[in-house]
C-alpha cells in the first residue's frame, strides 16, 4: 500500500508535466483564429537544419519584395555570411550590403553604402513592423482548445504563420475608414490591411526554383526564421551535446548509487 | 548541529588543529555532509538539490548576462538581442536562464506539495516551512522583475498589471504604486529598480537558503513516515539513518543528472516553448497585447487574483461590511495572497498528530485533490477570463482555501489513521531485505 502511494506520487509528477504542456506556450486562443497550414520545413525537430538555397531564395524575396516596407534592423549584415545562415562568401556579403542598402554616417555626415559591420536597416517608412524577429513573435499553433500543447509536437509555428499568411489571400478587399483592408485566411479576424506582397514570378531564383506565391512565402518564412534565430544550428548542436553527455553521466551515477546502497538494501523484496 | 547523534570531524594533524582552533570550518563542512539522513527517503526528496542547484545556475548565468545587458528602455530589447546574435555563447546563456526560472519553479512546486503530502510541515518543522515559503516569495519577486528585463510587450504588459495590484490597496495603494515605479507609470525608473533588484534578490534568496538548511539540519529531516528518528543513543541513530554523504548526495546527483537530460533537451530543442510570443515584440506602451498573461508559474495565484470579481456574493459582503472599502480588485489581490498566507500557516492549520499523508486514509485523497485544484488552477489562468473559465475559477479557489482552512483542521479530528510503523529501520526492512533476511514480505 505505501508503494501504491509513492506510484501515486510518480503519476501526479507525470500529470504535472503533461498540464505544464497544457498551461504554457502562446495558448491564448483569441476570436477568430487564421487557418494556418503545418508547412514542412527543413529545421524542424531536434535535428532539423536551415536549407542554405532556401534561405538564400528567402533573402532575394525579401530585398526583392518585404524590404521595401519592412525592417530588419536588429539582423547585423555580417551574419549572412556566419554558419548556419545563408552561408554568403566575404565578398558576397560586401557586394550584397553594398548593392541594397545605404546607411547614414553620422562622421561623414551623409549616407554611404552600407558594408558587412552595418545591421540591415529599419524600415518605419510604411508603419511596418520589422521583420528580425517575426518568426519568434507569432505562433501557428494553439490548439487543442487554446492549450498550446501541440506545439510540442509541431513546434511554435511563427514561420508557418508568415508562410500561411503570405500565401493566404483571398484576393477579397473591402474599404473601411478609409483604409483597405484584404481578406487573408490566416490573419486573426479574416482582414489584414496589408496589401497581398507575392505574386507568381515576382522574383526570378537563380537556381531556378519554383517561384509561385506558395513556394515564395515558405522560402521567406524559412529565410525570416533564421533571422529569429541565427544560432539555431549551434543550439540545437549543444543541445545534442549536453543530452548524450548527461545520458552518460546519468547512468554512471545510477550504477554508481547502485552500488553504495546495495549493502544496506540487498534484494529488492517482491511486492505482496 | 544536528540533534540526531554522530561523529563528529575531529582534527587530526598539527595544521588541522591549528585551523580548526581558529576557525572551525572544516568542522561545519563535515557536519553538514555526514548529517545523518533518514534511509528510506524517497525520490520526492531529491528537489532540494536541484533547487540548490537552479540557484547556481541562475546566478552563475545571471551574472554574465548582466555584463552585456542594458537596464534601458530604448536599449534593453536591443541589448537582449546582442546577446543573442553577437555575445559568444549567449544564446544558450539566455535560454539557460530563462529554462532555468522554469525548471525552478517545477522543482518548488514539486519540493512544497512533497512537504504538504508528509507533513514536514509539521512540528518540529515549522520554522523550516516558513523560511521555505519566504524563499517561494522572493522567488516569485524575482522571477517577475526577471520577466520585464527584456522590455518585450508581455515584459511592459505584466508589470503594469502586477504593480497595478498595489494601487488596489485602498487610501495608501496609489502612493505605494508610484512607489514602486518610480513614476506615475512603467517607464525607465521600473527598469532600473527591477534590474537592481533582480540582481539583489537571488543573494537574499541565498542567505534564506542557508538558514533553511540550518534549521531542519538541526531537527532531522523529516522522511516519507513520518515517524522521527531514534536519536537515544548514536547506535540506535544509526539504524534509522545513514550519512548524507555518500548515500543521498549520490542519489541526488544521480536524480539532478537524469532531470538535466530533460532540461538541456527543452533548452537545446524547444527553448522558447514556455515563453510567450509577445515578447520578442519590443514593449509598446500604446498596444496592449490581446491577451495579458503571466508565466506558466504564476498561472495558479494569477487564478485566484481574477476569479473574485463583483459578481461573487463573498465580496458583495465583503464590500458591503467594510462600506465599500474593499472592491472587487482588493479582494482579488487580498485572495491572491491569501492563497499563499494560508499554505504558509499549515503547520498551525493540520490538526491531525499523523505527520505522514500515507497512514491518512481520508486526507491522502483530498491532497490529490488538492495538486488537482493546483493544476486546474493553472489551466484556468492561462484561459480568458469569461464563462465558462470565470466559474471554474471560483470553484478552483475555494478548494484552495477550504483545503486549507476547513479539511486540515477537520480531518485531524474525524479521520482515524493508521496504525504507523514504530520505527523507519522498520519501515526500510518493509521495503528492503537483505540477501540473508528471511523476513517474510508485507
Amino acid at each position: 500500500m505505501n508503494r501504491g502511494l509513492t506510484g501515486m506520487f510518480k503519476k501526479l509528477t507525470i500529470a504535472a508535466v503533461t498540464v505544464l504542456g497544457l498551461t504554457t506556450g502562446s495558448a491564448f486562443a483569441a476570436g477568430a483564429e487564421g487557418h494556418v497550414e503545418d508547412f514542412a520545413f527543413s529545421f524542424e525537430g531536434p535535428f532539423g537544419s536551415y536549407d542554405q538555397n532556401q534561405l538564400q531564395r528567402g533573402l532575394k524575396v525579401y530585398t526583392e519584395v518585404c524590404s521595401a516596407c519592412h525592417g530588419l534592423k536588429f539582423v547585423p549584415l555580417r551574419t549572412l555570411g556566419d554558419e548556419g545562415g545563408p552561408g554568403f562568401s566575404e565578398e558576397q556579403v560586401r557586394a550584397y550590403a553594398a548593392a541594397n542598402f545605404e546607411v547614414f554616417d553620422p562622421e561623414l555626415d551623409d549616407y554611404r553604402p552600407a558594408g558587412p559591420v552595418d545591421k540591415f536597416p529599419a524600415n518605419t517608412a510604411a508603419g511596418a513592423p520589422d521583420l528580425s524577429l517575426m518568426a519568434k513573435g507569432r505562433a501557428g499553433f494553439h490548439g487543442p482548445y487554446g492549450s498550446g500543447i501541440n506545439q510540442f509536437f509541431r513546434g511554435i509555428g511563427g514561420a508557418e504563420y508568415i508562410a500561411s499568411l503570405l500565401d493566404g489571400y483571398t484576393g477579397e478587399e473591402k474599404e473601411e475608414a478609409g483604409t483597405i483592408f484584404y481578406e487573408n485566411t490566416a490573419f486573426p479576424g479574416g482582414w489584414i490591411s496589408m496589401a497581398p506582397p507575392l505574386s507568381d514570378e515576382i522574383v526570378e531564383f537563380d537556381d531556378g526554383h519554383d517561384n509561385t506565391v506558395h513556394h515564395m512565402s515558405q522560402d521567406v518564412a524559412a529565410f525570416l526564421m533564421w533571422t529569429a534565430e541565427p544560432k539555431m544550428m549551434a543550439r540545437k548542436q549543444a543541445g545534442f551535446v549536453a543530452v548524450l553527455f548527461l545520458t552518460v553521466l546519468s547512468v554512471l551515477l545510477y550504477l554508481t548509487n547502485k552500488r553504495i546502497w546495495a549493502p544496506l538494501k540487498g534484494k529488492h523484496k517482491p511486492e505482496a | 548541529m544536528s540533534g540526531i547523534p554522530h561523529d563528529h570531524y575531529e582534527p587530526r594533524t598539527g595544521a588541522e588543529k591549528w585551523v580548526h582552533s581558529r576557525l572551525p570550518i572544516v568542522g561545519l563542512l563535515y557536519d553538514t555532509l555526514m548529517i545523518p539522513t533518514p534511509k528510506n527517503l524517497n525520490w520526492m526528496w531529491i528537489w532540494g538539490i536541484v533547487l540548490t542547484f537552479c540557484l547556481v545556475l541562475q546566478i552563475a548565468t545571471g551574472i554574465v548576462l548582466a555584463m552585456h545587458y542594458t537596464p534601458h528602455v530604448d536599449m534593453a530589447f536591443a541589448s537582449v538581442e546582442h546577446i543573442m546574435r553577437d555575445v559568444n555563447g549567449g544564446y544558450m546563456l539566455r535560454y539557460l536562464h530563462a529554462n532555468g526560472a522554469s525548471l525552478f519553479f517545477v522543482a518548488v512546486y514539486a519540493h512544497i506539495f512533497r512537504g504538504l503530502y508528509y507533513g514536514s510541515y509539521k512540528s518540529p518543522r515549522e520554522i523550516t516551512w516558513i523560511i521555505g515559503m519566504l524563499i517561494y516569495l522572493c522567488m516569485m519577486g524575482t522571477a517577475f522583475m526577471g520577466y520585464v528585463l527584456p522590455w518585450g510587450q508581455m515584459s511592459f504588459w505584466g508589470a503594469t498589471v502586477i504593480t497595478g495590484l498595489f494601487g488596489a490597496i485602498p487610501f495608501i495603494g496609489e502612493p505605494i504604486q508610484t512607489w514602486l515605479l518610480g513614476g506615475p507609470a512603467v517607464d525607465n525608473a521600473t527598469l532600473n529598480r527591477f534590474f537592481s533588484l533582480h540582481y539583489l534578490l537571488p543573494f537574499v534568496i541565498a542567505a534564506l537558503v542557508a538558514v533553511h538548511i540550518w534549521a531542519f539540519h538541526s531537527t532531522g529531516n523529516n522522511n516519507p513516515t513520518g515517524v522521527e528518528v531514534r536519536r537515544a543513543s548514536k547506535a540506535e541513530a544509526e539504524k534509522d539513518t545513514v550519512p548524507f554523504w555518500p548515500y543521498f548526495v549520490m542519489k541526488d546527483l544521480f536524480a539532478l543528472a537524469v532531470i538535466m537530460v530533460i532540461f538541456f533537451a527543452i533548452v537545446g530543442f524547444m527553448p522558447n516553448y514556455l515563453g510567450h510570443p509577445d515578447n520578442y515584440i519590443e514593449a509598446n506602451p500604446l498596444v496592449t497585447p490581446a491577451h495579458i498573461v503571466p508565466e506558466w508559474y504564476f498561472l495558479p495565484f494569477y487564478a485566484i487574483l481574477r476569479a473574485f470579481t463583483s459578481e461573487v456574493w463573498v465580496v458583495q459582503i465583503a464590500s458591503f461590511v467594510t462600506g465599500g472599502l474593499i472592491d472587487a480588485k482588493f479582494f482579488g489581490v487580498l485572495a491572491m495572497f491569501g492563497a499563499i498566507a494560508v499554505m504558509a500557516l499549515a503547520p498551525w492549520l493540520d490538526t491531525s498528530s499523523v505527520r505522514s499523508g500515507r497512514y491518512r486514509p481520508m486526507f491522502k485523497w483530498w491532497f490529490v485533490l488538492l495538486v488537482i485544484d493546483f493544476f486546474a488552477l493553472m489551466w484556468l489562468g492561462a484561459m480568458p477570463a469569461e464563462e465558462p473559465y470565470a466559474s471554474f475559477s471560483l470553484i478552483a479557489s475555494a478548494y484552495w482555501f477550504g483545503y486549507f482552512l476547513v479539511i486540515l483542521p477537520l480531518l485531524g479530528v474525524i479521520e482515524k489513521p493508521r496504525a504507523q510503523p514504530a520505527t523507519i529501520e522498520e519501515d526500510f526492512n518493509a521495503h528492503y531485505a537483505k540477501p540473508s533476511d528471511t523476513a517474510p514480505a508485507e
